[in-house]
């Protein structure tokens, strides 16, 4: 048992070491988080570096602690930093140092109050807010009383989703829900009732391939809506406005990347994906069933153009 | 109370008379609540504790300027060489030994197999063999093996560390004095509050997962051995003596030896542990199972988690078999003279297999490994299943829900909120007081005081109004089924065998068909607990019913008693004590369970724990576990002290 195995253990296959001579054989180690796109992503630059010859290791980590990680260099890097959900652990990150920002993806990343397609049936105006808070007793449910009710993102999010019905004064009541698991199984009961739903999501999501839908049209984002009451709707009160519908998506590398291994660093700097590709990427795992790491594969093969040149 | 002696009426009623005064407090505090000032309401602001801070102080201290990091990561890293080699043999990941390929499938199935023959026959053969052909027919062979080899590394270590504390211990009383409480603070901490001091001091991975494992493992290990030291009888250690052997050959050789089933009992709850913590060590890195069934839930694929968290079911009941069953052999003795083959039938049956199916894997290479493309699901059908459940009952408890969140659960909670904080400080104790004297009423105002200086009052008012509900909605479903099952022997079994299954099967799965049943609310989180709740409610009624003397059943037959007088009158009374257990194991379920419900919605305790984790708020997230966990000791000490007084008054232990 213990020695038969090591017998069998013939040479391992030489792994392609072409570029790297100089670099350390450390792996390096690449946080998935609990969403698709994120995990293939991961897999689809990891298989990049293979390719490079460098050794690679997957972690899977809580994505707002995963930036605590990166700066003790307890992971190398983070492929999805998103503005809104995870700009302020980001930063607070970088201001104790350790980490540092590694480009933006092009993709932008929209997050806001969302509701799936059959909701218009039941309140027509939509999408503007207006119109949603006409029909807020359609969205009631017995913990809110008359008031509609909107359910939020897990708290530690940090979304100003109640500051914002109080600013714009609307008829609705935040419940928080705490995960996005749970997000998902309100709008799946809600299909098989056929009742309205009104819910925070974000944009690129498998979740628009399963169910289609919009994003609620609030008072346009303007830079210092959440710090200056002066500006938008409500002269009285910050947050009287939507969440920017162009939000960043950044990489973020630990700072010793690029001293350990110089050539990743620089492919991460160049890496860049868009929406479509970042959509592509969940649809392989979400709707087409396949595991993240082949997903990956069938990715790479797909789109050796795009990626090729960030090697070279 | 001296053994013996006829229990002395005159204590009792004296402190008779003072549990009631301080009940009569409690409910003046409450009444008076609209006009007393607000020091009797909340503890006053500058009065609470900064203990987050001062947690969080020590913790730097320890990490930065004691240099205690480095011992840490230290022992991190000689884990990390541990978990490298199991998961190279396990699912090849490309560290020492190197191999070309794990470990086929199939040699590990047969090697279960062997495993569970030789240790209790075909049955248990078939059962462990059979379970390792299921992991590989449904493709989750690499994550099965990926946890396999983080426990395979942890489940040794928290054996050894718990056996070398358990002897501490043993050896002395002064650190048993300090271990015990200890001890029992660790066992009702809720895992995510020891999760974040290890991702500070070891970080994040299958290193993090392994070492939370362990530290959760531990405690019982170190409770059975210490247990099972103690009950050695001197006789044993009289005769080595008398050989003239040392204390540590004592030790080696007669004490540990002779305290070997509770040693192995505990080397079974370590096991039993480890796969509990399967799901939850993987917010922390841990790979495999666990952290496969949190993506596929965060996709909504409920087919596909359920089929998971089969695996995990199936695997602690063929860990907990195995275990069970090599706890329980005896050493097989043969004739001198047996030729070693003969001996070793079954090793040289197993070495055959092993090599012929090596062999064949070499050639065939779905006997090496059935690809996630090849394996056959039952996904489809399961959320079929699950589908056209939740349509049936959707709109019974469409019309429950409403009903209980407004004139039941808002109410309650509420009445919770707005009671006095110094009300159920006095209520507490009235109860203590009655139930253990002074002493216990000490005890457990003082868990109570603690809860309301750490600041959290509402927050853990709320946890104990969701916990309390859950517990008689468990009692009220729970205790009629235990009494029922407990009417026959096959009935029980099966009774038995459903409550392993409920409590090994991951929780987390049980928190999306209760928000599609009954949404983000308060109903959704008391569903999911009262599934936990009811658990050891229903295996202790069980137990205890089926535990009461046969004698004294018959006893009451002859005297004529029928069946419903029996049970109300014999068999209920006798149970009790053993049920009253189940109720204290009920409590701390439901506590673990109101924690982890804070991934449906909920706004308690668990839900500040949480943020507490993803900011990694040391200090905060102590604090916040020993609210939790001084709930938890306070109805632990209660429940504990009144069975005992009733079964010293009914004669039994």
């Amino acid at each position: 048992m213990k020695i038969k195995p090591m017998l069998l253990a013939a040479a391992m296959t030489a792994s392609p070491m072409a570029v790297l001579a100089m670099e350390s054989s450390d792996p390096i180690i690449i946080p998935t988080h609990n969403w698709s796109s994120q995990i293939v992503m991961s897999h689809v630059v990891g298989q990049i570096y293979e390719s490079m010859g460098y050794n690679v290791e997957f972690v899977s980590t809580d994505s707002q602690a995963v930036y605590e990680s990166v700066r003790l260099g307890d992971v190398t890097l983070e492929l999805e930093v998103w503005e809104g959900a995870f700009g302020v652990s980001f930063n607070e990150a970088l201001e104790k140092g350790g980490i540092e920002d590694a480009g933006d993806h092009n993709a932008v990343t929209r997050e806001d109050w969302w509701y799936p397609m059959w909701t218009k049936e039941h309140c027509p105006g939509l999408p503007s807010w207006e119109a949603l808070n006409a029909c807020a007793e359609k969205f009631a449910t017995p913990e809110t009383g008359d008031k509609g009710r909107f359910l939020g993102g897990p708290v530690d999010w940090l979304k100003h989703d109640a500051e914002r019905v109080a600013a714009l004064g609307m008829n609705f009541t935040v419940v928080n829900a705490g995960s996005a698991s749970a997000l998902w199984a309100e709008v799946a009961a809600a299909e098989k009732r056929n009742a309205p739903v009104v819910i925070f999501n974000w944009t690129p999501n498998f979740v628009e391939a399963v169910w289609p839908g919009e994003f609620v049209e609030f008072p346009t984002y303007f830079e210092g809506c959440k710090d200056d009451p002066s500006g938008g709707p409500n002269p009285d009160a910050t947050h009287d406005c939507g969440n920017p519908p162009n939000g960043y998506l950044k990489k973020a590398a630990w700072s010793g990347m690029a001293e350990k291994w110089p050539k990743a660093r620089e492919v991460l700097g160049k890496i860049d994906f868009t929406n479509p590709q970042i959509a592509e990427m969940a649809k392989l795992v979400d709707v087409d069933e396949l595991e993240p790491e082949d997903a990956a594969t069938a990715w790479l093969e797909a789109n050796a153009d795009t990626w090729k040149p960030w090697t070279e | 109370m001296g053994a013996g002696s006829p229990p002395s009426i005159s204590p009792g009623e004296e402190s008779h008379k003072l549990w009631w005064w301080i009940a009569l407090a409690a409910i003046v505090l409450a009444v008076l609540k609209p006009v007393a000032p607000d020091w009797l309401v909340r503890p006053p602001v500058w009065l609470v504790w900064p203990l987050a801070d001062w947690i969080n102080a020590v913790f730097t201290f320890m990490r930065d300027d004691l240099g205690l990091m480095h011992v840490t990561r230290a022992f991190a890293d000689g884990v990390q060489w541990l978990l490298d080699v199991t998961a190279n043999l396990l699912y090849g990941k490309r560290r020492w030994p190197r191999l070309e390929d794990p470990i086929p499938w199939t040699v590990i199935a047969a090697t279960a197999f062997m495993v569970g023959y030789a240790l209790r026959g075909w049955a248990l053969g078939i059962l462990s063999g059979g379970t390792f052909i299921w992991v590989a027919l449904l493709g989750q062979w690499k994550w099965a093996m990926e946890t396999l080899s983080v426990i395979i590394v942890a489940a040794p270590i928290a054996v050894l560390f718990g056996l070398v504390l358990g002897v501490l211990a043993w050896r002395s009383s002064r650190f048993e004095l300090v271990l015990d409480p200890v001890l029992n603070l660790t066992q009702s901490l809720p895992h995510f509050a020891y999760m974040i001091p290890v991702v500070v001091f070891i970080g994040v991975g299958p290193k993090a997962g392994a070492i939370v494992t362990i530290i959760f493992a531990m405690p019982p290990m170190i409770r059975m051995s210490l247990l099972g030291l103690k009950k050695v009888s001197p006789e044993i250690i009289e005769s080595g003596q008398m050989c003239g052997a040392t204390s540590w050959q004592l030790l080696r050789y007669a004490r540990i030896p002779s305290a070997r089933n509770d040693i192995l009992v505990g080397v079974n709850q370590v096991i039993m542990q480890s796969l509990a913590m399967v799901v939850l060590a993987s917010f922390i890195g841990m790979p495999g199972l666990g952290q496969k069934l949190l993506q596929l839930l965060q996709a909504l694929k409920m087919g596909r988690s359920v089929e998971i968290g089969i695996t995990i079911v199936l695997l602690a009941v063929v860990l907990d078999r195995c275990s069970k069953a090599w706890a329980e052999r005896q050493p097989e003795h043969f004739e001198k003279g047996t030729p070693w083959h003969q001996r070793n039938k079954l090793l040289l049956v197993w070495a055959v297999l092993v090599v012929g199916l090596w062999t064949l894997a070499e050639f065939w290479p779905l006997a090496q490994e059935i690809k996630r493309t090849q394996a056959f699901t039952i996904s489809k059908q399961l959320d079929v299943i699950l589908d056209g459940f939740i349509r049936l009952v959707d709109p019974v408890t469409l019309a429950i829900r409403a009903f209980l969140i407004r004139d039941v659960l808002i109410p309650m909670r509420d009445a919770y909120l707005w009671l006095p904080f110094t009300a159920v400080l006095a209520f507490v104790a009235a109860v203590g007081w009655r139930i253990g004297g002074r002493r216990s009423a000490l005890t457990v105002s003082a868990f109570v005081l603690f809860i309301a200086m750490s600041g959290w009052w509402d927050r853990a008012m709320i946890t104990a109004y969701m916990v309390s509900f859950a517990v008689l909605l468990a009692a009220l479903v729970g205790l009629p089924l235990g009494i029922w099952a407990a009417g026959n022997e096959r009935r029980a079994k099966v009774g038995l065998l459903i409550c392993d299954t409920a409590q090994t099967f991951p929780s987390f799965i049980y928190l999306i068909p209760v928000v599609m049943l009954f949404g983000v609310n308060d109903v959704a989180a008391i569903g999911a607990v009262v599934v936990f709740a009811m658990v050891p409610l229903a295996r202790y009624t069980i137990e205890g019913l089926r535990g009461v003397p046969e004698t004294l059943i018959e006893a009451a037959d002859m005297s004529g008693a029928n069946k419903r007088q029996t049970l109300w009158k014999v068999r209920l009374p006798m149970a009790l004590p053993t049920m009253m257990v189940g109720i204290n194991q009920s409590i701390m379920f439901s506590l673990f369970m109101v924690i982890i419900a804070a991934f449906i919605g909920t706004q308690d305790l668990g839900q500040e724990m949480q943020r507490a984790l993803s900011s990694t708020d040391v200090g905060k997230g102590l604090v916040l576990g020993m609210c939790v966990a001084f709930m938890g000791l306070a109805a632990d000490h209660l429940a504990m002290r009144w069975a005992a007084d009733k079964r010293r008054a009914l004669g039994i232990d």
